[in-house]
């Protein structure tokens, strides 16, 4: 190294040609490498869409099976679909950020310790002529170490489970990480949610009973992730999550 | 030719970067609860130290030695930006499995060790070839502890099933404290101790000579 290059005039003229280059090459890559991204992105959350509701072949392409999936908005507080905004380019979990678009939630009603909850939610429905075949709802919470995203999806009945999955969670691989296990996410399909008008699923610590219809086994040896799911279940099927909206549904109004 | 072999596959026993030098530890206890994952995260270590080697080995003789460290930092950082960048494009399911743990290679020692110590007084070549070698001397530790890890935590290798766990209707009841980072210290911890029962010139000279202890007495 010789001396020459210890001038200031040097070390300025290095680190700006240097920062140049490395910033051109690192926003060339992300520019050149945006829509793979996108399409991989939009293919997981259909695909997510899809494994909650218990549909996904894993042999056909994931937008073909996504085309009989309907997207609509409806406002969690009536209960209402939502006609004047784009359901496509609708973000709920934006939302959930903006405080134009979200309520702040007081420390009871928050028991999916979420503090801040989205007007609008973005739903998934699969129709079959007039008839709603399947409703797949967005659903999140706490669990121990990380907000728990995932759908739940229910049946035309607005009260039998389809099937339920997370699709981002940071919990602990192996105990609360087996929310993703495919044979705890199979009981869930065919459980009923409301009973007498209020929500009556819930995860059983020890193991529910098999003839239980409101009843989904605890996670072993994750009291904090399954009580956070419970707990999540229970705030958005609550009349502060989609109980409006489902109970529309179920009445015919919408 | 002997050097570029000597290069490539020292640091894979002989001057382990993790297993010698003890560094790289971080990621080594992060990435390893399932093979695929820690294979993918040993190729994009590898392509790191690589091209971080070549390229500060390139600008080398260019770069004041008041700001060496923010040039390889700078480097360093906007490959591991690429890579990430290409794995969110190719490999999707295991870059979000990655998550985290790819932005932090920018901070793995390894990468900015052999920048500082080689690249800087060597060859592009030589420096190129040397940063494949730490890569893999890294890498072959991380599929080993994901082997063990993998195999008697999840019961599988590479995702496929071994051993038929309990939940699955099977035998095996899986040992939950191989799925959390701890165990990868204690099986690191091991090959550490293997690796230099078998070539003793790694074992360090004591720094201290520990005292004999005092004597037991009546209270």
């Amino acid at each position: 190294m010789s001396s020459s290059n210890e001038s200031t005039q040097k070390t300025v003229t290095v680190a700006l040609v240097l920062c140049l280059v490395c910033s051109i090459i690192v926003s060339a890559a992300a520019v050149i490498l945006r829509p793979a991204q996108a399409v991989n992105e939009k293919a997981n959350m259909q695909m997510n869409i899809l494994q909650a509701a218990g549909l996904y072949d894993p042999e056909q392409s994931i937008a073909d099976q996504f085309q009989i999936v309907t997207t609509r908005l409806v406002n969690i507080e009536t209960g209402e679909f939502v006609e004047d905004m784009d359901a496509e380019r609708y973000n709920q979990r934006r939302a959930a950020k903006d405080p134009s678009m979200n309520r702040e939630l007081s420390g009871d009603e928050d028991i999916a310790s979420i503090k801040r909850q989205a007007k609008i939610a973005k739903i998934y429905l699969i129709e079959n002529g007039e008839q709603i075949e399947k409703i797949i709802l967005p659903i999140h919470g706490y669990g121990l170490w990380s907000t728990l995203y995932g759908f739940m999806a229910l049946e035309g009945d607005a009260n039998t489970v389809a099937g339920l999955g997370f699709y981002e969670h940071a919990e602990t691989p192996g105990l609360g990480g087996e929310v993703d296990n495919p044979n705890w996410k199979a009981q869930w399909t065919g459980k009923q949610v409301y009973k007498d008008d209020a929500v009556a699923l819930r995860l059983v610590k020890g193991g529910a009973n098999r003839s239980d219809m409101y009843g989904v086994d605890g996670l072993s040896g994750a009291t904090l992730t399954s009580r956070g799911v419970d707990n999540l279940l229970k705030f958005w099927m609550s009349d502060s999550g989609f109980k409006p909206f489902l109970d529309n549904l179920k009445q015919g109004r919408i | 030719m002997a050097k570029t072999k000597e290069l490539l596959f020292d640091p894979v026993v002989n001057n382990n970067p993790i297993a010698l030098q003890v560094l790289g530890i971080c990621s080594a206890l992060a990435v390893t609860s399932s093979m695929s994952v820690a294979f993918v995260m040993s190729l994009a270590v590898i392509a790191v130290t690589a091209f971080s080697n070549l390229f500060v080995s390139v600008i080398r003789s260019q770069i004041p030695s008041s700001i060496r460290i923010i040039v390889q930092m700078t480097i360093i950082a906007s490959l591991v930006i690429v890579v990430d960048q290409i794995l969110k494009a190719f490999a999707y399911e295991i870059s979000k499995q990655l998550s985290v743990f790819v932005g932090l290679i920018i901070t793995n020692c390894i990468v900015m060790g052999r920048a500082e110590a080689f690249a800087m007084k060597n060859g592009p070549l030589d420096s190129f070839i040397d940063g494949i070698g730490n890569g893999l001397g890294y890498g072959v530790i991380l599929m080993v502890v994901g082997f063990i890890r993998e195999l008697f935590g999840s019961g599988s290798v590479f995702g496929i099933e071994i051993l038929t766990k309990v939940t699955e209707g099977g035998w095996y009841y899986t040992n939950g404290m191989m799925l959390l980072p701890p165990s990868a210290f204690f099986i690191i911890g091991f090959l550490i101790w293997g690796i230099r029962a078998w070539k003793t010139s790694q074992v360090e000279a004591d720094e201290f000579k520990i005292a004999p202890n005092s004597k037991m007495k009546e209270a």
